[in-house]
């Protein structure tokens, strides 16, 4: 009898400090923003958080923080990636999921985990050593003159990378979509893809969306494979073969110095801020949208 | 369905072209997005195959013994003599420090999915989701948020502050690769279990966790690659040192940043041995995502089902 007490309440205090722990992740979220927010406050005490967003000027020594021009160097940079990534990206996840044979569909799935793996790093020296020449060449085509550290190699580069992000999320979209439509579709007489462009893309939507907002959100915040190969020069940049600085790389490629300069580190701190707050509302979005279609299909 | 019906039959009858020639045009535009997608995939597929290819090949020339079994000797980052086995021993304590203390967290996070999932409360579906919202979390500012925490309790730069953070970073990432494989786990063996007289306890540690246990290896290794690989996070907190890391409260050098590093010099000797430490970092990347699959499939053959 005691015995058995005793396995019941094991049991359950196994079970209540597992609930416990449950709450770890949500926590840490809350705690992340937190933190970063008390570092970001003594800057937020001296500045509005407009002129901060919508300054131009970047100057830590004499005290000024604009980061309007790494939060537009962020923008194109990852745009500029989504648009290169998005169709590719979609069309194998279709291929992959509507019309590629077993063997073909296991073997690309182990290659989008292992390109999912690689580091960034690796991502980068690959860009400096491949792209940057590539897109400087690519310039001179074009009559204008760029060293390749750009945009444009920041773009294809983070492309790449988000590739694995899109097609993982668009293969489980498709899955969930039932076999009883297709082949209705086709038993109408449609071809195959007509079936995929007024079934699978129409009912894949939200999720098809939902996956590039994640890849969106992917890009937005990488850091060491863009910083790499995109120039850092603090501008807005105006052509894709013009250098940018994007925030993450600004973060990155001051962690040295920002000690020594007051208020620099609540400025990067508050740079970090702003990406996150901005990848939550992305992830937000996308995962609820992602959640709705997994309770269709239970 | 009707929609669907009224959609396709809207589309034959807009201009009516005889049958041959409808039929022609929908053939071509079959083959043609067909094609489109044989291409976009192979876009992916060699991409993998160009990065790898190109460290490989750009990388194994510059590497010899000396890079992997000798500490950085004075001069190292103007190409005299050394190798980056401070890095290399570096990344490996931070990424194995890391793995251990996400995977004391993320077996009972996955553990407890596996139970609330039968019991249909909110908890599990609110756990995932936060746990996918982690994951997307940039790694440069859990660097960020690691560097607040180190002033918060008045650490420096160390291999520990550097295990802490990477450990956040690895957490949702093993956690939910766990939750996948329990997931695999049939209904009726735990039924089977649970008449037998076992409590929920004793069935997730003595079944489930035994039935999934090359599955759970995987999720480890998964994790494991993840934290090796991480550039942005370390930066803030494990700091850089030429020296091999005796202490958990020294500063930890790591594979990527000496990449980093090494790339950022303007001597085309230490940028060869930036590449070559790349080759390095991808192949122990690949061995370890490799074994990874080769784990998943092994549990593959002895699941019951």
């Amino acid at each position: 009898m005691a015995k058995e007490a005793a396995r019941l309440g094991r049991d359950r205090r196994a079970r209540r400090s597992m609930r416990i722990l449950s709450f770890l992740p949500g926590l840490l979220v809350v705690l992340v923003l937190l933190g970063l927010f008390l570092k970001a406050r003594g800057l937020l005490a001296v500045k509005p958080l407009a002129s901060l967003l919508f300054g131009s000027e970047w100057k830590p020594l004499k005290g000024s923080f604009g980061f309007y021009p790494f939060i537009l160097g962020t923008f194109w940079v990852t745009l500029a990636a989504m648009i290169l990534a998005v169709p590719v990206a979609l069309m194998t996840s279709i291929y992959l999921s509507e019309y590629a044979p077993r063997g073909i569909r296991s073997a690309a799935k182990s290659f989008v985990d292992l390109l999912s793996g690689i580091p960034s790093v690796v991502f980068g020296v690959w860009g400096v050593l491949m792209v940057v020449p590539l897109v400087a060449k690519l310039a001179g085509l074009f009559g204008t003159y760029s060293s390749g550290y750009s945009v444009l190699s920041g773009a294809i580069v983070l492309a790449i990378m988000v590739f694995p992000t899109i097609i993982l999320v668009c293969l489980e979209v498709f899955a969930s979509i039932s076999r009883d439509l297709r082949d209705a579709s086709l038993a109408l007489g449609a071809t195959k893809w007509e079936t995929v462009k007024h079934v699978i893309l129409r009912k894949g939507a939200p999720g098809v969306f939902a996956a590039v907002v994640l890849g969106f959100s992917r890009a937005f915040g990488e850091t060491m494979a863009v910083l790499m190969v995109v120039g850092n020069v603090a501008q807005v940049p105006k052509s894709l073969f013009d250098s940018a600085y994007p925030l993450p790389a600004l973060i990155a490629n001051n962690y040295g110095e920002m000690m020594s300069v007051p208020l620099y580190d609540s400025a990067l701190m508050l740079a970090a801020l702003v990406l996150l707050v901005l990848v939550l509302v992305f992830n937000l979005a996308a995962r609820l949208i992602l959640v709705r279609i997994e309770r269709r299909v239970e | 369905m009707t929609r669907l019906y009224r959609r396709q039959s809207g589309m034959s009858g807009r201009r009516r072209p005889g049958p041959a020639m409808m039929g022609f045009r929908r053939r071509a535009e079959e083959r043609f997005f067909k094609a489109l997608m044989i291409v976009s995939t192979g876009i992916v597929m060699g991409s993998l195959l160009l990065i790898v290819g190109t460290i490989i090949v750009k990388g194994l020339p510059a590497l010899n013994l000396d890079m992997i079994t000798k500490t950085p000797q004075g001069g190292f980052y103007l190409g005299k003599e050394g190798g980056i086995l401070n890095a290399i021993l570096g990344s490996l304590y931070l990424a194995g420090g890391a793995t251990l203390l996400a995977l004391v967290l993320s077996l009972p996070l996955a553990l407890f999915l596996d139970l609330e999932a039968r019991t249909r409360t909110g908890a599990a579906a609110r756990l995932r989701f936060a746990l996918d919202v982690l994951w997307g979390i940039p790694s440069i500012v859990y660097g960020a948020f690691g560097f607040v925490l180190m002033a918060l309790v008045g650490l420096r730069t160390s291999l520990l502050a550097g295990i802490i953070v990477v450990a956040l970073l690895e957490l949702p990432i093993m956690t939910r690769a766990m939750d996948e494989v329990l997931r695999l786990v049939p209904d009726s063996l735990k039924d089977a279990s649970a008449s037998l007289g076992a409590t929920r306890l004793e069935t997730s540690l003595r079944v489930v966790l035994r039935q999934c246990l090359p599955g759970l290896l995987t999720a480890v290794l998964i994790a494991f690659g993840r934290g090796v690989g991480d550039a942005a996070s370390v930066l803030f907190t494990a700091g850089f040192t030429d020296n091999l890391p005796t202490s958990l409260f020294q500063p930890a050098a790591t594979l990527p940043l000496a990449i980093f590093f090494q790339l950022g010099t303007p001597f085309p000797e230490v940028r060869a041995r930036a590449y070559a430490s790349a080759a390095v970092l991808t192949l122990v990347i690949l061995i370890v995502s490799l074994a990874a699959r080769w784990l998943s499939r092994k549990l593959g053959k002895h699941t019951l089902s």
